[in-house]
């Protein structure tokens, strides 16, 4: 008889858990064993005892966090099954960021996939999301609601170089997150055929490095030079998205405050952080992807563990698919857990 | 259609006037006859769908969605033109249509050409409108066949043109685009003055395709067909202390400045003889419909420059009362009865067919006077000159205009117009002619509770400051907040009051940093305001007019504020106009 799919994955405050093979998945506190779907800060966190990730991800948190961010660590091979306790796991691209995967989890005929976030719009930095047929679906739901629908990320870039052509004298500021989001407006750009050198702020520099390292061609990406701002009309600047509005960009010359991110579909949320140039360039499925992967992993039963889950859950209910919100807490909506760190570190530097 | 939207969206984010006029000149010159015509018709107010409404768009998205998904994405969106264009299930979006990851993805369809790439094997491409064929269909469809023609649009464009369709039909642009503004993108690509495109603007029609021949230098200049043009209106300078040393008093004529609306009324008569009356605002905005009583009294021929105001018994109200007849939108009889359009002229511009503005400003006042005796009509009448020998008789006069003729209408005055007297009539701002010499402000010192993000050249600054004053007895004072203000600093104050409060902050709200505040602590703050209004959507129950920075009081201890009596007690000298709406500048 197949396992209750409970036995194979439940709830804890530290996030979610295995029974059968003793490991959390993205947990949110240090626990003895994780398994990490990608380098994300909310998910990715250093001081367990030992990390099983992605080779990309288990880099990407060195970057991050320094070389001892885990007591010992283990490279899952994408599509290798590997056995854990009494269940076996296999890792499969998850087309987030660079490194992203799923996590599929199998014991006794039952498959449970944890998808950590995901996304299928093209993405020239990382691997293209898999179908992984499941009996549990474990979804995300940042853009859980039915106005989220991205729109083709190329003509976002293209407003970007519009804008550029149009206000030749002026900088334009592009808020981006610094894992995934950053690299992958340069790669479009570059797709575009932009050629200049695209300046990056200190924050992304690392990050930014370890993508070229791994064979993303990001062409030439020059650090911003305090005492050189102003001289930077013309030029697009890819920053944190903390630092849009912030004191560092008030030396280039009448900048443009771009944003890119899925929140910028709802022109309110642009005006109120003050953004001009509003990129809808997300990192997350839109609605559609969220519905039309629930139905190709075949799921009979989905799990949402953060976002807009109401309404994802709502669909799922609708669609004679069984679901429930697990509403998860300490997971970002597209990084902005991330950026509130970084705010707070900002503002404890400031005082 | 794609393409206009496209410009709507990014106008909405633009908060820069020069960058706002970039995008429009960039638009107009690279979209064709008649799109951009009917674009610029969208944007001066010129469009007037009859069958097209608000409820259309409802019924349509609501035939086509779960409404508990739409309940839920409309609480979260908040305005339901965004919301509707989002969750549009437009065919595009069928889950197995989305092809990703995949190096053959069918290109966007062709605007307005009908032959887009198939985009699948038994689906006809869909055609996306031109904005002209929208609007053509939207001025001649018949109410039952509207819908189906507004839901193929909303298939066929994307989201941005959906949004940029229903603010359309629902005639709600809200881009922070003035007619005047769209106007002015016009006159610059053909280096011309903004104010020669309005002289002709009457005489035209969407889609201007005359006007944008003529800025290209394509064709002649449009005739005004307009027997009632509006011209362009001559605005004053505030007189400076150090002004007095260097302007000599008899050169000098002085009149009240009436606390209304600075209007001008045209009236000349159309080719079949019958008159044209209008009444423009300063910006050449045509209001007539709004004063139909006033419109009526315009029995002369020519163009005269005054302030609108509500007379009751022959005294002029406050600026309060006009208020309140100008936030109507029906005119009925009743509101014509209690609130009484009047007309207080201080300048004539045309008689006739003369020209007169190259004459001294004496000159035309005495065939302005000329001109009101004739009209002998109680709803226009002419703003009495104020004599005076010397700044200092002035000076006087300004303190107290009931004493010097005002009598009751004293209330409805804030201050003096000065003009020279040999000064023609001349359009936009000039130097040396007109000078404003407002009644001094109220201050008020106040303490800094919150500072909000600016927008634009300021959005990385806090540059918007709430403030308080004390009320409550001794031990229980306590900060209430009063107003709020932006402006009357220097771009060196606002980056020390920007640092203040990221050095200062206690809480955070999104944009907005509360300060630290206290009898002990905080900044004080020297706000000038020009009125206060009892109001019940403030905390303190007053709302300030006007209120900005006069002085940064970094000296002064919070606990020395002002408390909330020192407002009561101008609010008891009747001080009760505040119209937040009304343009400083007239």
């Amino acid at each position: 008889m197949a396992l209750r799919s409970t036995d194979i994955l439940t709830q804890t405050p530290q996030g979610l858990y295995c029974p059968l093979g003793d490991f959390h998945i993205d947990p949110v506190r240090p626990v003895k064993r994780a398994l990490i779907t990608h380098g994300h800060s909310d998910h990715a966190r250093a001081g367990h005892q030992s990390v099983m990730a992605t080779r990309q991800t288990l880099l990407i948190m060195g970057v991050r966090y320094g070389e001892d961010f885990a007591g010992s660590t283990q490279e899952a091979a994408l599509g290798e099954s590997i056995r854990v306790g009494d269940v076996t796991v296999r890792f499969t691209p998850a087309g987030h960021v660079l490194g992203s995967a799923q996590i599929a989890i199998e014991a006794g005929g039952t498959r449970v996939v944890v998808s950590g976030d995901y996304k299928r719009a093209e993405d020239p930095t990382c691997l293209p999301y898999e179908v992984v047929p499941c009996d549990v679906f474990i979804t995300e739901a940042t853009f859980g609601l039915p106005v989220f629908r991205h729109p083709d990320t190329r003509a976002e870039v293209r407003k970007l170089l519009n804008s550029v052509a149009l206000f030749p004298e002026r900088a334009h500021i592009v808020g981006a997150y610094a894992l995934g989001k950053a690299q992958r407006v340069m790669a479009l750009l570059r797709e575009e055929g932009y050629d200049q050198p695209i300046y990056l702020h200190g924050a992304m520099e690392r990050l930014t490095e370890f993508y070229k390292a791994e064979g993303i061609p990001l062409g030439d990406t020059p650090k911003v030079v305090a005492s050189e701002r102003s001289k930077l009309a013309g030029a697009i600047v890819v920053c944190p998205p903390s630092s849009i509005q912030d004191l560092w960009s008030r030396r280039f010359p009448d900048p443009v405050t771009c944003f890119a991110s899925g929140w910028m579909r709802v022109r309110a949320r642009a005006r109120q952080k003050g953004v001009e140039l509003p990129l809808v360039i997300s990192d997350h499925s839109d609605w559609d992807d969220l519905c039309r992967t629930i139905r190709e992993t075949g799921a009979g039963e989905v799990w949402v563990t953060h976002g807009q889950e109401d309404a994802l859950v709502h669909w799922c209910t609708t669609h004679g698919i069984r679901a429930r919100p697990l509403h998860m807490l300490g997971y970002g909506d597209e990084g902005e857990a991330e950026e509130a760190q970084a705010a707070t570190e900002q503002a404890g530097g400031a005082a | 259609m794609n393409r206009f939207a496209a410009l709507l969206d990014r106008l909405m984010f633009e908060p820069r006037r020069n960058a706002k006029l970039r995008l429009l000149m960039d638009y107009f010159s690279h979209t064709p006859d008649p799109d951009r015509g009917y674009a610029l018709a969208a944007m001066t107010g010129a469009l007037m769908f009859k069958e097209a409404k608000p409820g259309l768009i409802r019924g349509l998205v609501e035939e086509r969605t779960d409404p508990e998904l739409f309940r839920m994405s409309y609480h979260y969106v908040g305005d339901l033109a965004e919301t509707v264009a989002l969750i549009w299930p437009a065919p595009g979006h069928d889950a197995a249509a989305r092809i990703a990851n995949s190096a053959d993805r069918p290109s966007p369809p062709q605007e307005g050409t009908g032959q887009a790439p198939a985009i699948g094997h038994n689906n006809p491409p869909p055609h996306v409108p031109t904005l002209t064929e929208v609007i053509e269909a939207l001025a001649t469809t018949s109410k039952s066949d509207l819908p189906a023609r507004v839901a193929g649009w909303m298939d066929a464009l994307d989201e941005t043109g959906r949004w940029a369709l229903i603010k359309l039909i629902t005639r709600e642009l809200r881009v922070g685009v003035s007619a005047r503004l769209a106007k002015t993108a016009v006159a610059q690509m053909g280096q011309i003055e903004p104010d020669e495109v309005e002289l002709v603007w009457h005489g035209l029609e969407a889609p201007y395709e005359e006007l944008f021949a003529w800025v290209e230098g394509r064709g002649p200049k449009p005739e005004s067909g307009n027997p009632a043009p509006f011209r362009p209106s001559m605005l004053s300078h505030p007189l400076e202390d150090e002004d007095f040393g260097k302007l000599d008093a008899s050169e000098f004529l002085a009149e009240w400045k009436w606390d209304g609306i600075r209007l001008q009324a045209a009236s000349g008569h159309g080719s079949d003889g019958r008159p044209v009356r209008r009444i423009y605002s300063r910006t050449g905005e045509d209001v007539s419909r709004a004063f139909p009583d006033l419109v009526e009294a315009l029995a002369f021929e020519g163009a005269i420059d005054g302030e609108l105001l509500i007379v009751r018994e022959g005294r002029v109200q406050s600026f309060n009362v006009l208020q309140q007849r100008l936030n109507r939108k029906a005119v009925t009889p009743k509101l014509i009865a209690e609130f009484p359009a009047h007309l207080r002229v201080y300048d004539i511009l045309f008689e006739g067919e003369e020209d007169l503005r190259a004459l001294p400003f004496a000159e035309r006042r005495r065939r302005l006077e000329a001109l009101v005796t004739r009209l002998d009509d109680p709803r226009i009448d002419l703003s009495p000159m104020v004599p005076f020998s010397s700044w200092e008789d002035l000076a006087a006069a300004r303190a107290d205009p009931a004493a010097v003729g005002a009598g009751p209408d004293a209330d409805a005055i804030e201050g003096c117009m000065v003009k020279r007297a040999n000064s023609p009539y001349l359009p936009g701002r000039p130097k040396g002619y007109w000078y404003k010499w407002k009644r001094d402000p109220y201050l008020v010192d106040a303490v800094m509770m919150y500072g909000q993000r600016g927008h634009g050249k300021r959005s990385s600054f806090y540059s918007d400051y709430t403030f308080g004053v004390w009320r409550g007895g001794p031990g229980e004072e306590e900060l209430v907040p009063v107003g709020k203000a932006y402006h009357g600093f220097t771009d060196e104050e606002l980056v020390k009051l920007d640092r203040y409060v990221r050095n200062h902050t206690v809480k955070r709200f999104g944009p907005v940093r509360e300060v630290e505040y206290g009898r002990d602590r905080g900044l004080v703050l020297e706000v000038a305001f020009e009125g206060l209004q009892r109001s019940t959507r403030h905390k303190s129950g007053v709302a300030m007019r006007f209120p900005r920075i006069n002085r940064i009081r970094w000296d002064k201890p919070a606990a020395e504020a002002d408390r909330i009596e020192t407002l009561e007690k101008i609010l008891e000298r009747g001080e009760q106009e505040v119209h937040p709406l009304k343009d400083q500048e007239a």
